[in-house]
C-alpha cells in the first residue's frame, strides 16, 4: 500500500541538514509508490524547497513566520500540524537531531501515534515495514512494527544513504499560512560551542581523545587531525571527567552515540560504556600505547604508540595526501 | 513547589548485553536508576532545598523498581511512587509509558516536572515531551542549567554543543542532559530515612485507566546483538612507516579519505 509521507526538511544557518535527505531517502522507502511531501519551517526558507525536490521529495509545502525563525516547540508544532492538517499524511519522517527529537515527541502525541526513534535502518515498505534500531546505545538492536496508526520515524544522521541529487527534479511548491501565537519558550542567546562547525552526530570523520590526552591543551593536536580530515572532536568520558573538554564532547552510552565513515580513538581504553556509543562506526582506528587496550578488538587498525608522537605525524600525511588528491 | 520527577530502571552501563530467544537476559544484570534521571533527581532535590516544597519520584515498572526508588528517596527525595503495570500489561511503549504518567499526574498540580533526556536502555528520549503534551504542559529538553524565580525558569539548554539560553514560566517539564550537575550519593542517614519514607503503589485500576487506553502503537518483534566486529590490524614496524601504511590502508583498502 502506498503511502503519503511527510518529511520536514532541517535548516540550519541558511542550509538544509544532510539528514533531510537522507530523510528524503528513508520517506521513499516507507512509501512505497505514495508521495513524498517536503515540509521547510521557518522565516525565511521557501528557497530551499527546490533542493528538497532535486534530492526526491515529490513536492513542498512551506510555512514561513517571523516567529519561526528560531526553532521552538509551541512554534514548530503549530506549523507542522496545520500542514499536517492539510496533508493527511499516513507517515512522518524526520531527523534524529536535536530538533527533530525535541519536536517529534510532542507531535506524535498531538497526533496520538507511535513514534519510532532513531531508526538506522528499514526493511521491507509496506504495512509490515520493520524499523532497526540501536538500544542500550548500540550494544543491540531491536526491529520494531508500527501497529496502529501513523507511521513515525526519526532516522539517525550518517545511515541511510541519501538519493543522488537530480537537478531536472521539479515538483510543486506551495505555501500555508498559519498565525503562530502562544510561543511560552523565551530564547534570549545561543552560545555556539562546537567551534570548528562539524557536528558531532553529523560528522563523517571524529577524532576522539581519551584520557591518554592528558590535559585540555593535549586535545589540540586532535584537533588539527580533525580539521584537515574534516571531523568534529569526541571524547571519552574518562577525558570529560578529568575536565579536558566539554561534556558535550562525550562519546559512549551516556553522551553521544556516533557512526561517522572513520572513527580515530586516540589515548581511550575502550571502556565498555565508550564503545557502545562508537562501536558500529565504519571504520576505527586505534592509538594507544598499551598494546592490551581493549579499543584494539574493535578497532580495524591499531597503531601501538604515543598519541602525541602519532596524532601529528598522521596530520602531515593526510595533508600530503590530500594536497595530492 | 511541588516537584515530580519521573525515573526509570535501566541496565548499569558497564553491563555486557546478552540475548538469548530473542530476549535480553536479566538474571544477574545489575541494575541503576537511568543516569539521565540522576540528575533529574539531584536538581528536584536542589530546587526544593532552595524553594521548599515536595520532590516525588515516579516510577512505572514492576516491584523491582523498589529499590530504585528508595535510591531515590536516600538521595533526599520526599515520596516515591510505583506504578505497577507487572500484572496489567505485557507490553509498554512510549505512547502508553506517557499515557500512564500523565494519567497520574494530570491531578497532581506539579509547577515541575523533572526527566532524564533520554533511558540508556530504550534510548527514545519521548517520555518527557509527550507527557508534557499530554498535560498541557511546556517543556524544554536536554537542559544543562536551570534557575527558578519566583514563576520564571531560567535554563541553559544543550543543542548538540550550542547552548542556548532561555525562559519559561512554570509550571514547566524539563529533561536533563549531562553536566547539569554532579548527583550526590546516597548517604548513610539518607539510606536509614529512606526506610521510613512513603512509597506508594498504584496499580492502572488506581487510575481508572483501562487497558484499551494504553495498547501500544509500536511493537518490538526483534532484538539482536551486532555483528561482532573482527579483530583489526595492529600494524608494526617502524611508526613513521605505521603512519604511512595507515594513511595508505584508509585511503586505498577502506576508502573513507
Amino acid at each position: 500500500m502506498s503511502k503519503k509521507v511527510l518529511v520536514l526538511g532541517e535548516v540550519r544557518e541558511g542550509s538544509l541538514r544532510n539528514v533531510s535527505f537522507e530523510a528524503i531517502a528513508a520517506a521513499k522507502k516507507v512509501s512505497g509508490n505514495g508521495e513524498v511531501v517536503g515540509v521547510l519551517i521557518g522565516d525565511a526558507v521557501a528557497n530551499l524547497a527546490g533542493e528538497l525536490i532535486k534530492y526526491g521529495a515529490d513536492r513542498v509545502v512551506t510555512v514561513e513566520h517571523p516567529h519561526l525563525k528560531q526553532y521552538t516547540s509551541d512554534g514548530f508544532s503549530q506549523a507542522f500540524m496545520a500542514v499536517a492538517d492539510q496533508e493527511q499524511p499516513e507517515a512522518i519522517v524526520f531527523g534524529h537531531t536535536a530538533l527533530g527529537k525535541d519536536l517529534s515527541p510532542k507531535l506524535a502525541s498531538k497526533l496520538q501515534s507511535g513514534l519510532v526513534s532513531d531508526v538506522t535502518d528499514i526493511e521491507g515498505a509496506d504495512a509490515s515495514a520493520l524499523f532497526i534500531r540501536p538500544i542500550y546505545s548500540g550494544k543491540a538492536f531491536e526491529k520494531v512494527q508500527v501497529k496502529e496508526g501513523l507511521v513515525f520515524v526519526t532516522v539517525r544522521p550518517n545511515n541511510i544513504a541519501p538519493l543522488a541529487k537530480d537537478e531536472s527534479r521539479t515538483g510543486d511548491i506551495s505555501s500555508i499560512s498559519v498565525d503562530i501565537t502562544n510561543l511560552r519558550t523565551i530564547i534570549k542567546e545561543v552560545v555556539r560551542k562546537s567551534t570548528e562547525g562539524v557536528d558531532l552526530s553529523e560528522a563523517k570523520v571524529v577524532v576522539a581523545g581519551g584520557r591518554g590526552v592528558k590535559s585540555e591543551e593535549g586535545f589540540e593536536p586532535l584537533k588539527e587531525l580533525a580539521n584537515v580530515l574534516g571531523g568534529a572532536i569526541g571524547a571519552s568520558r574518562g577525558a570529560c571527567d578529568a575536565d579536558y573538554c566539554d561534556y558535550s564532547l562525550q562519546i559512549g552510552q551516556t553522551g553521544k552515540v556516533v557512526t561517522p565513515d572513520l572513527y580515530i580513538a586516540a589515548g581511550i581504553s575502550g571502556a565498555i560504556q565508550h564503545l557502545a556509543g562508537m562501536s558500529n562506526s565504519k571504520v576505527i582506528v586505534a592509538i594507544n600505547k598499551d598494546p592490551e587496550a581493549s579499543i584494539f578488538k574493535v578497532a580495524d587498525y591499531g597503531i601501538v604508540g604515543d598519541l602525541f608522537e602519532v596524532i601529528p605525524m598522521l596530520t602531515e600525511e593526510f595533508k600530503k595526501l590530500l594536497v595530492n588528491a | 513547589m511541588n516537584i515530580y520527577v519521573l525515573v526509570k530502571r535501566t541496565f548499569d552501563t558497564e553491563e555486557k548485553i546478552v540475548v538469548t530467544g530473542g530476549v535480553i537476559q536479566e538474571d544477574g544484570a545489575e541494575f541503576i536508576i537511568n543516569p539521565y534521571d540522576e540528575y533529574a533527581i539531584e536538581e528536584a532535590i536542589q530546587v526544593r532545598d532552595a524553594q521548599g516544597g515536595e520532590v516525588t519520584v515516579v516510577t512505572i515498572g514492576g516491584e523491582d523498581a523498589e529499590k530504585q526508588l528508595r535510591t531515590a528517596l536516600a538521595m533526599g527525595a520526599d515520596k516515591a511512587v510505583l506504578i505497577n503495570t507487572e500484572d496489567d500489561l505485557d507490553e509498554l511503549d512510549q505512547f502508553s509509558a506517557a499515557y500512564i504518567l500523565a494519567e497520574y499526574l494530570k491531578d497532581k498540580d506539579a509547577d515541575l516536572i523533572l526527566g532524564g533526556n533520554v533511558a540508556i536502555d530504550g534510548g527514545s528520549g519521548q517520555v518527557g515531551p509527550r507527557v508534557a503534551e499530554l498535560l498541557g504542559m511546556n517543556y524544554v529538553t536536554t537542559i544543562t542549567k536551570l534557575e527558578i524565580d519566583g514563576k520564571t525558569a531560567k535554563i541553559v539548554r544543550d543543542v548538540e554543543g550550542d547552548s542556548e539560553v532561555l525562559e519559561a514560566e512554570l509550571p514547566l517539564l524539563v529533561t536533563a542532559q549531562q553536566g547539569l550537575n554532579e548527583p550526590r550519593y546516597p548517604s548513610l542517614p539518607g539510606i536509614m530515612k529512606a526506610k521510613k519514607k512513603p512509597l506508594e503503589t498504584l496499580e492502572l485500576d488506581d487510575l481508572d485507566i483501562d487497558e484499551d487506553d494504553v495498547e501500544v502503537k509500536t511493537t518490538t518483534v526483534e532484538i539482536y546483538l551486532p555483528p561482532q566486529k573482527a579483530a583489526g590490524r595492529v600494524l608494526e614496524g617502524d611508526l613513521s612507516d605505521q603512519v604511512k601504511e595507515l594513511v595508505n590502508l584508509l585511503h586505498s583498502e577502506a576508502k573513507v579519505v
